[in-house]
């Protein structure tokens, strides 16, 4: 989940009063969100730093900053605005605002057009204007740091979504949306002085640029680079990599416009919507914002943002009884206004709250404003009236549901005989299901190329130690062993575990299987020990011994008896 | 032997007319034993009480090992006096013909006596006689002591000083007749046996004391592992519940049953190669129910059931990725299904096993651990009876105060985390998480509408870890953890 750092007195002034660290932490509960540290510029450098690099830390602010754990689906709750406007509608302190697009009669909306060369790397593209708007420098720094948390998670690393603010006093629409040889695009870049063509740009953030080398790969191999010029031909950004420096904001900047270009066209609108919704409120007509044109590469007109509200239809007693509540329709209102959500009662409904008779069932119009893009079904609304009414005050009931408990006869089996093998005096182990290749065959001097031996493999381990699914117990039992040296022999251990099989008859080509493990490690090798066992284990099970003589050459001699015993073909 | 000094022993005290043995040593030289020997044997009858024992203490001096090599070579000041020539020798030539301690010592101690002296007046310095013969006093004192004989004390000082001799304690005993004395040893009985009993002799019989102290012989049975003892109680647990447990042996699991089914996007992060293990072999699924497959991207894509969807292009070659399964909820969601095809009806399930997460290993994190998960699907349900059935099945676990956080998950709507108050740890803590399956879920599944699925999740290892009082995961779950842990741990009473 992402984690918002803001500074607690500009929170605290927002909200309209303060909190002691214990209260805010309770808000936060209430609300589903989570007050994760209290720490400061200052705390935050020391920690990174080292304590020599006493510049940096006498320059860093002592400002309290509250490190705030946000929903993965909030994204209008990642800057300090959005959440200072959540809790503050919560309280009821504030009036949910109504987001709108600028009157635009008699003016021509700024147009962006997109060329079809884009559809082979970066298709989609949206926009919009904030005009008026003031910045200071926490404003500021909030409008970048909204970006940046949107792009590390909404927009999934900038490779869904990207975001670019400009300036419009320092360039002019109409602009276009291209893709062009790299080689083609030169510019100067944010942060840079000097020109940069675009192929050479890449090599360089590659090699110098810790932040945003990360990105490079999503471009770097295409024959064509995205690219947003302006009437001018001023380059605006190179999306999804760096702004071009003509066209940066600064704190003096009032009108900015918005693009975001996207591989997924619903997240570039949530997106741009996110954006313009939380700073619209410094504009100069607060929560208003001017739409722009998108002329796509069919050369249909789209006309961004789309900041109506939508509406979903959301029976009152589809509420009720998914809460195990009796709620009036005007109880749900006014709830459902603290969580940003308007209702418009259905004229039954309406007409029943009128006359004082109770609720009937009927459906209601819940509307939900462009900030709130979590909201995907009446079970959203239901959770916020939940949220709203809060979750430790609903009433509790047990299910009348009546069904039979029941083991799973496999694992009967498991717990009968772990006991049983544990009363003939062995000890249990739990070891990891996962292992290296070398440990599952090589070290058990059975190649992984022999008939039948494959085992499942994984891609992407983060190391060496977790290569394959285990198919024999054996080895972790070696290595439970071989990590307690130290203790009085003999040892004598057991596991009952799943190994994992491939097995094309499975629709997921893979199987697992129980076993038996059971390890005896003592000064001899004791195999007369181990045999007894082996007789009293089919004893138990009920089941005829089988001859066996293991040839596979994991039998060992020396220190060892092994007996490997295999439930799921001989029960 | 020991049984025949023994027994000479016994004979002597009796035979003696004071009933006493004066001392030991004499004892042992007239039996001809090493003291030691007969030390063990007094030590052994004095703890059966036959005889009574006063210490005596005896004290002489003894050569040490530097007074050894004198004893035949002489002293030093003497072998020192005899390497001056009548003509002097320098001292640096002196030393050069005996050995280092000798030269050193022996040259302080003749000159203390005053034999030789130091003649500084022809430049360099010589060692020279100042008379003509001496006499060894000290090797003759040092053969004294070696032949056991008393020196008077002036001279025995000095000696000590120059660590040439030492005093050498040792005790034997005055040895007088026991309560118990016999002149046969009676052995007490460590054990009351059934001839005893038979014969009637335990009536005359001595027994040995119990000892309650001792630690005795270590059990040799065998031990379960702490993890597992839990999970037997929390099995318990669900099936005195009533709910019936899943079978969740199959650890590989598509994409399409751990993801797509649960309604989680195909681009969310947990998805990501970063959290999760994706399989080489087998890489990929092909067989799934093609209609519900289809209702599965259809919701994604564009919702339906009332759903708005993600709005986005879903990918079958997305879905047939296979992976480890991140979460045992890949196997409710293969039982929900189930359970639509062949008709609803209201239905409880469990399951307690691994699920794995591409995680680096830490204190608290490994890539594999037990999921715990509960759910009850039926009509009508409610998050009341959510909240209800949490209280009742964490109230069994020890944990009676419980709270409820908002939350977000993919698949539940609403979503709330479990906070519990651990009265051990006096503070609130995350126990788990809970929810309702979301419609979009439920309704490709082909449960009827009204049919709704409360279900719940935790750790199986975080609540041992408290329970047993384990800081480090990996101190209780894989190959590192010792053996003397698993042990060590007591019995597991949640459940009740």
């Amino acid at each position: 989940m992402p984690i918002v750092g803001v500074n607690r007195d500009r929170l605290f002034e927002a909200l309209g009063r303060k909190y002691t660290d214990e209260e805010f932490d309770q808000l936060c509960f209430e609300y589903g969100i989570e007050l994760d540290d209290v720490t400061s510029e200052r705390e935050m450098i020391r920690k990174e730093l080292s304590k020599d690099d006493a510049s940096a830390l006498s320059e860093a602010s002592e400002d309290v900053i509250y490190k705030i754990d946000i929903p993965a689906n909030r994204y209008d709750m990642l800057c300090l605005e959005g959440i200072a406007r959540a809790l503050n509608i919560f309280k009821g302190r504030l009036e949910a605002p109504q987001y709108r697009l600028a009157d635009m009669k008699g003016k021509p909306l700024l147009q962006l057009v997109v060329k079809p060369e884009t559809a082979l790397i970066r298709p989609y593209v949206v926009a919009a204007v904030l005009r008026g708007v003031t910045f200071d420098a926490t404003r500021y720094t909030s409008f970048i740091d909204l970006q940046d948390k949107l792009h590390q998670n909404l927009c999934r690393q900038r490779s869904l979504v990207a975001i670019g603010t400009h300036d419009l006093a320092k360039c002019r629409g109409p602009f276009s949306y291209e893709a062009l040889p790299p080689a083609d695009i030169s510019f100067v870049p944010l942060k840079q002085t000097q020109k940069f063509r675009a192929d050479e740009l890449m090599e360089h953030y590659l090699a110098n640029d810790q932040k945003l080398k990360k990105f490079v790969p999503l471009i770097k191999d295409s024959l064509v680079y995205p690219a947003i010029y302006d009437a001018d031909r001023t380059l605006l950004s190179l999306p999804p990599i760096i702004n071009g420096a003509a066209t940066a904001i600064s704190l003096e900047t009032r009108d900015v416009f918005i693009e975001c270009t996207a591989t997924d066209l619903t997240k570039a609108k949530v997106v741009l919507n996110t954006v313009c919704a939380m700073f619209a409120e410094y504009c100069a007509q607060p929560y208003v914002v001017e739409p722009v044109e998108v002329i796509d590469s069919f050369g249909e007109s789209h006309v961004y943002p789309d900041l109506a509200p939508r509406q979903i239809d959301v029976p009152l007693d589809y509420i009720n009884s998914r809460l195990g509540l009796q709620l009036e329709p005007s109880t749900v209102a006014k709830l459902l206004r603290s969580m940003q959500l308007q209702v418009e009662l259905s004229s039954a409904a309406a007409a029943a709250a009128a006359d004082g008779s109770s609720s009937s069932p009927g459906s209601d119009l819940v509307s939900v404003p462009p900030t709130r893009s979590d909201i995907l079904h009446a079970c959203d609304v239901m959770e916020d009236v939940a949220i709203a009414y809060g979750y430790n005050n609903l009433s509790k009931q047990i299910p009348t549901t009546v069904t039979q408990g029941r083991e799973l006869p496999l694992n009967q089996l498991t717990e009968l005989l772990r006991q049983e093998v544990a009363l003939a005096g062995y000890t249990e182990i739990l070891t990891w299901a996962l292992c290296s290749r070398a440990e599952n065959f090589d070290a058990m001097r059975c190649p992984e190329s022999a008939p039948g031996s494959g085992a499942v493999a994984i891609g992407n381990p983060q190391t060496a130690e977790f290569e394959v699914c285990r198919t024999t117990l054996l080895p972790s039992a070696l290595k439970t062993i071989a990590a307690n040296k130290r203790e009085p022999l003999p040892l004598r251990l057991f596991e009952l575990s799943d190994v994992v099989l491939l097995d094309a008859e499975r629709d997921v080509g893979a199987r697992n299987e129980r076993r038996l493990v059971v390890v005896h490690c003592g000064k001899a090798s004791e195999f007369e020990v181990i045999v007894p066992d082996d007789l009293a284990h089919y004893q138990v099970l009920n089941v005829p011994r089988e001859g066996s003589s293991d040839s596979s050459g994991r039998m060992l001699t020396g220190a060892w008896g092994v007996l490997s015993f295999n439930q799921a073909t001989r029960s | 032997m020991a049984a025949d000094i023994e027994q000479a022993l016994l004979q002597q005290l009796a035979d003696s007319a004071d009933g006493s043995i004066p001392d030991s040593g004499d004892f042992a030289t007239a039996v001809g034993q090493d003291h030691l020997k007969v030390v063990g044997i007094i030590k052994s009858l004095e703890a059966a009480e036959m005889i009574t024992v006063e210490d005596i203490s005896h004290s002489r001096f003894v050569l040490t090992s530097e007074a050894q090599a004198y004893l035949s070579a002489g002293s030093p000041e003497v072998q020192l006096f005899n390497a001056v020539p009548a003509d002097g020798i320098t001292l640096a030539q002196l030393k050069s013909q005996l050995p280092g301690d000798v030269s050193d010592v022996g040259f302080k101690q003749a000159m203390q006596q005053r034999w030789v002296a130091l003649d500084k007046s022809a430049g360099e310095p010589r060692v020279v006689r100042k008379v003509d013969s001496v006499t060894d006093g000290a090797q003759a004192q040092l053969a004294a002591v070696a032949a056991g004989n008393e020196l008077p004390k002036g001279e025995a000082d000095a000696l000590k000083k120059r660590k040439l001799i030492k005093l050498d304690t040792w005790k034997t005993y005055r040895v007088s007749k026991g309560a118990k004395f016999a002149t046969q040893r009676k052995k007490q009985a460590t054990e009351l046996t059934s001839e005893m009993i038979a014969s009637g002799s335990w009536r005359s019989e001595e027994f040995k004391p119990l000892n309650f102290n001792s630690l005795g012989l270590p059990p040799s049975g065998g031990h379960l592992h702490p993890l597992m003892k839990v999970r037997s109680q929390y099995r318990k647990i669900f099936v005195a519940m009533g709910f019936q447990e899943m079978p969740t042996n199959n650890y590989v699991e598509s994409s399409f049953w751990n993801f797509d089914s649960l309604f989680q996007p195909q681009q969310h992060p947990a998805r990501d190669a970063h959290d999760t293990f994706f399989l080489t072999s087998p890489a990929a699924s092909d067989t799934f129910p093609e209609d519900y497959l289809a209702r599965v991207k259809a919701v994604h894509e564009h919702g339906g059931h009332g759903s708005a969807g993600y709005g986005y292009c879903w990918k079958r070659s997305e879905a047939q990725k296979n992976l480890l399964r991140t979460h045992t909820t890949a196997v409710s969601s293969r039982m929900l299904y189930k359970l639509a095809q062949e008709g609803f009806k209201p239905a409880k399930y469990f399951s307690i096993d691994r699920v794995f997460r591409n995680e680096a290993v830490d204190r608290t994190h490994l890539a594999e651990f037990h999921q715990v998960e509960g759910l009850v699907c039926d009509r009508g349900l409610t998050l009341g009876h959510l909240i209800a059935t949490l209280q009742e099945f964490f109230s069994r676990l020890g944990m009676k105060e419980l709270r409820f956080k908002p939350a977000f998950n993919p698949y539940t709507e609403p979503s709330m985390e479990i906070f519990g108050y651990s009265s051990e740890l006096g503070k609130w803590m995350e126990v788990g998480n809970s929810g309702m399956f979301r419609p979009e879920m439920l309704q490709p599944m082909g449960l009827p509408p009204d049919v709704n699925v409360i279900a719940w999740g935790l750790s199986l290892e975080r609540p041992t870890m408290i329970l047993y009082g384990i800081d480090n995961i990996r101190d209780l779950f894989g190959h590192k953890v010792s053996l003397s842990m698993v042990k060590s741990n007591p019995i597991c009473r949640m459940g009740l």
